[in-house]
């Protein structure tokens, strides 16, 4: 039994006694189980496997003070067992069927997918059903799971110059916004975390009415939609979300941090406060960093690194496929004889000519044509078709990827210097610079 | 020049295909039928026709890499083909880069230890422009000196960089103790050192010798016909010439130069040890490659099902992460385990490894490990054929390694062949718990035992 859609229109698949209303766009169809809980279906039939993926509404920023990290160490305990699969058999399940499973956790959500053959789709969906209400949370395996995840944070941040550099100058940037803290959790936190704790953000969380469903590939709709009815379309609606809200004060003066650490090089990262999609300056951002830095023809890398030699590498990058405002970020390595102050310097003088002089219509067309072609570039596989969808669906509505590139193309000139007036403010940028300390001199290479 | 190329491909217009075949595979003959070509430069095309986005991919792989270099100018393949898009006898590497861009093509090249790729990828309705460009980028370089000093200035300044990735720093190290002198044994960008000296006469010389149409393919996938790409090819590519074979000039595998045993200390100031250990691989070609890939998924190529990730990830909580490889190249890869963990317990790593080696030396693998390992190897195998880029990148290495036209549908059955004796059996002949090398990253202080009993 699901539940009737939007456009009665389309309405075309009646499959034995269920009816089934469907709103069809693109080869994207939307549907509803029982239980109200979406679900999303993607024919595909280019594809030799089929993605399901099951996305929840928690991330990072649902996180209490004290307790940062906890929606990805609970990621990671979701491959722990339930009371009918044993502990990593959900993986070896998938593995054995020529499958690849995984999940990420990131500010805003948290996903779970299993890339395998279309006929085999039965057994993510029995797995994923199993453990979005029977999780077992053995205490003796959060303990070492919690060491797992302290070891990823030991290889990707603290032993990692330019990632830590990143997380101090985001905390810095953002001094209210729960986007301020790592998705990783701050070390102290993960330590603290207690099977408690992760019990109860898993009861808050997960349920049907903080998730949907994706499916994407060479699928039988019908037969799809029956299956997760009467697995998913079973499970009761027992959710307790509490979604911290925080707005970021406005920034009056700009904000500088050192990060010294043993490195070979210095780094420096440049980041304003920008506001997310769909928010109207969001497409004009989106453009405005392609032309300043995809592809070698752009600015920074043109005259930066090829011009004035004074970069080895340099990027702006701004997604404003969030949830909240973020940020709008630049950075980039000093060649070798210049100092982290001579390429900010640099950076602030391309900022500066993008504020004073309008961009020219070969430049927006080519940033155009870049973000269309590797929008549909990305593409090219059941799982990030889905991928995509998914993205959308979180920011509020899935249609909203069909529409997405009109905006695009919709940016003017005059947009991009608004834009660049507007958010890349002197007084409201931070900045973050990586000094190395050295060991000892004159045994290294290179 | 280029016309003049161009008109010449006219001519030879029809004399031009030596061979075509359509290969068929049995599980992936829907997705994968690619038919072959020759051409009478002697460049191989593979195409298959795919429309699952509307774009097409190339990849054009060349017998060029470190192989090929003088030790004294390691990086010589590598500054060539990072020189190469700078610039033809007609357009600046400015104007390269600005045409490329404005189609929102991609075109990229990148060296391994045995060859050298180009790839392109475009939306279908620029592919005419974008393999114009590749044709003028290949076929007609300049190699202007202004540029190549600008690209050496970027690779050893990103070389230097690298030297802050632990990962880095053990792999360099690892390579150069058991490959010695040979070209395996150093990185592929070379150093600072010996890319200073390459001259803009010596990356001519090597393109002239080794970027030769006889010695490379060329894969068109995607959004795009058969003869589509035949004409594509004729009309762009026909024009490419190799003057005469090349003095051979490949480097030989010694067995004296590798060397059996090393142990090294990196000391960095990390909360982690960056521990590699393992010692010399086989070939591509080996026969037991199979045998080979069913072992490594058992002990530590199979993620979470592997032996190594169940130990010392699950049950020990040592790591996020610890696996195993054989890298198999046209001369003997490597066999290394790589993993990270806190410093204290480098140690206890170290041991858990060498228990795991000796066990499934010792023991046969259970029914229930090799029957996982067959279905997800055979199972997951689509899966290099799942995007238009992975058609395009696998397909060339097939042909490069002399792997059979009849690989993708022979694959399932090779797999399937590999026995539990087998697997011993390659354990005891290619794994060794006594003649190996082990590096490690991290504060020396704190490393306990973690040097090996001799």
């Amino acid at each position: 039994m699901i539940k009737v859609s939007k456009n009665i229109l389309i309405l075309v698949s009646i499959v034995l006694l269920v009816f089934i209303y469907t709103y069809s766009f693109a080869e994207t169809t939307e549907h509803f189980l029982k239980n109200t809980m979406k679900v999303l279906l993607i024919k595909d039939s280019q594809s030799p496997f089929a993605s399901f993926q099951i996305w929840y509404k928690v991330g990072s920023k649902d996180e209490p003070v004290g307790k940062t990290g906890i929606s990805h160490l609970l990621e990671h305990m979701m491959f722990k067992g339930t009371e009918k699969y044993g502990s990593k058999e959900f993986s070896n399940m998938i593995q054995r069927h020529g499958g690849t499973d995984n999940a990420f956790t990131t500010k805003d959500y948290t996903m779970y997918f299993q890339n395998i053959s279309a006929k085999n789709l039965d057994i993510p969906i029995n797995l994923e059903s199993d453990r979005m209400t029977n999780l077992k949370l053995d205490e003796k395996e959060v303990i070492s799971e919690r060491e797992v995840v302290k070891e990823e944070r030991r290889l990707r941040y603290e032993d990692d110059p330019q990632n830590k550099l990143y997380e101090d100058t985001i905390a810095l940037s953002l001094m209210v916004s729960n986007y301020r803290n790592p998705i990783i959790g701050w070390m102290n936190d993960i330590a603290s975390i207690q099977r408690e704790d992760l019990y109860e953000h898993y009861k808050n969380y997960y349920s049907p009415e903080n998730a949907f469903i994706i499916v994407a590939g060479d699928i039988d709709k019908d037969a799809i939609l029956k299956r997760l009815d009467d697995t998913f379309g079973k499970i009761k609606k027992d959710a307790n979300i509490k979604r911290i809200k925080t707005k970021e004060p406005e920034q009056n003066g700009e904000r500088r941090i050192i990060l010294k650490k043993e490195a070979e090089l210095p780094y420096i990262f440049i980041t304003y406060h920008a506001p997310n999609f769909p928010h109207k300056d969001s497409y004009a951002l989106e453009v405005l960093s392609s032309i300043l830095s995809s592809g070698k023809s752009s600015r920074l890398y043109k005259s930066l690194v090829y011009e004035k030699k004074v970069a080895l590498n340099v990027f702006a990058s701004y997604s404003g496929f969030y949830q909240n405002p973020f940020l709008f970020i630049l950075g980039g390595t000093p060649n070798m004889s210049f100092s982290a102050n001579d390429l900010e310097k640099a950076i602030l003088d391309e900022i500066r000519q993008i504020k004073d002089t309008l961009v020219s219509e070969n430049e927006l067309e080519k940033a155009k044509n870049q973000i269309e072609s590797s929008f549909i570039l990305a593409q090219d596989s059941a799982h990030m078709k889905a991928l995509y969808t998914g993205i959308f669906e979180i920011l509020g509505d899935w249609r909203m990827k069909d529409r997405y590139l009109e905006g695009i193309r919709a940016v003017k000139i005059e947009d991009i210097r608004y834009v660049a007036k507007k958010y890349l403010d002197d007084d409201k940028k931070t900045v973050g610079i990586l000094i190395p300390t050295k060991r000892d001199k004159g045994d290294r290479k290179e | 020049m280029t016309e003049r190329n161009n008109l010449l491909g006219l001519i030879l217009l029809f004399v031009l295909v030596l061979t075509s075949l359509t290969l068929c595979n049995s599980n992936l003959a829907e997705a994968i039928q690619y038919k072959k070509t020759v051409f009478s430069n002697g460049l191989t095309l593979l195409h298959v026709e795919r429309k699952s986005i509307p774009a097409v991919m190339v990849n054009i792989l060349i017998e060029a890499s470190p192989l090929q270099e003088p030790a004294e100018m390691a990086g010589l393949a590598n500054l060539t083909a990072k020189t190469i898009t700078d610039g033809t006898k007609t357009l600046t590497s400015k104007e390269i880069n600005e045409i490329v861009d404005s189609m929102g093509t991609s075109l990229t090249t990148s060296v391994s230890y045995d060859y050298t790729t180009i790839s392109l990828t475009t939306l279908k309705k620029n592919i005419n422009r974008s393999l114009d460009i590749l044709s003028k980028v290949l076929l007609d370089p300049s190699f202007d000196n202004s540029e190549i000093e600008r690209k050496k200035q970027i690779i050893i300044g990103s070389l230097r960089q690298s030297h802050e990735e632990p990962s880095f720093l053990i792999n360099k190290e690892f390579r150069s103790i058991i490959y010695g002198d040979f070209p395996y044994g150093r990185l592929i960008e070379g150093s600072s050192e010996t890319i200073s000296k390459i001259k803009r006469e010596d990356i001519i010389k090597f393109y002239k010798t080794y970027y030769r149409p006889d010695k490379s393919i060329i894969s068109v996938v995607g959004d795009i016909t058969y003869d589509e790409a035949v004409q594509l090819i004729k009309k762009y590519l026909l024009s490419w010439s190799s003057e005469s074979a090349p003095t051979d000039k490949t480097n030989k595998m010694g067995v004296s130069q590798i060397n059996l045993k090393g142990f090294k200390i990196i000391d960095r100031d990390l909360t982690q040890a960056n521990i590699i250990f393992g010692h010399l691989g086989i070939e591509r070609q080996n026969e037991d490659f199979y045998a080979v890939s069913v072992l490594n998924y058992i002990l530590g190529g199979g993620g979470f099902a592997s032996r190594l990730m169940k130990t010392v990830r699950d049950d020990l909580g040592l790591t996020y992460g610890i696996s195993s490889h054989f890298t198999t190249n046209k001369h003997k890869g490597l066999f290394s385990i790589e993993v990270q963990t806190k410093n204290e317990s480098a140690g206890q790593v170290l041991r858990e490894i060498l228990k795991q080696i000796k066990d499934i030396q010792s023991n046969p693998v259970s029914d229930d490990e090799l029957k996982d390992a067959k279905a997800f190897l055979v199972g997951s195998f689509p899966r290099r054929f799942e995007t238009n880029r992975k058609i395009a990148d696998f397909l060339p290495l097939i042909e490069f390694y002399r792997l059979g036209d009849d690989y993708i549908e022979k694959y399932e059955q090779y797999i399937n062949s590999v026995t539990k004796e087998d697997i011993m059996r390659v354990a005891k002949k290619y794994l060794t718990q006594q003649d190996y090398t082990v590096v490690i990253a991290g504060k020396k202080e704190l490393l306990k035992d973690v040097t090996p009993q001799q």
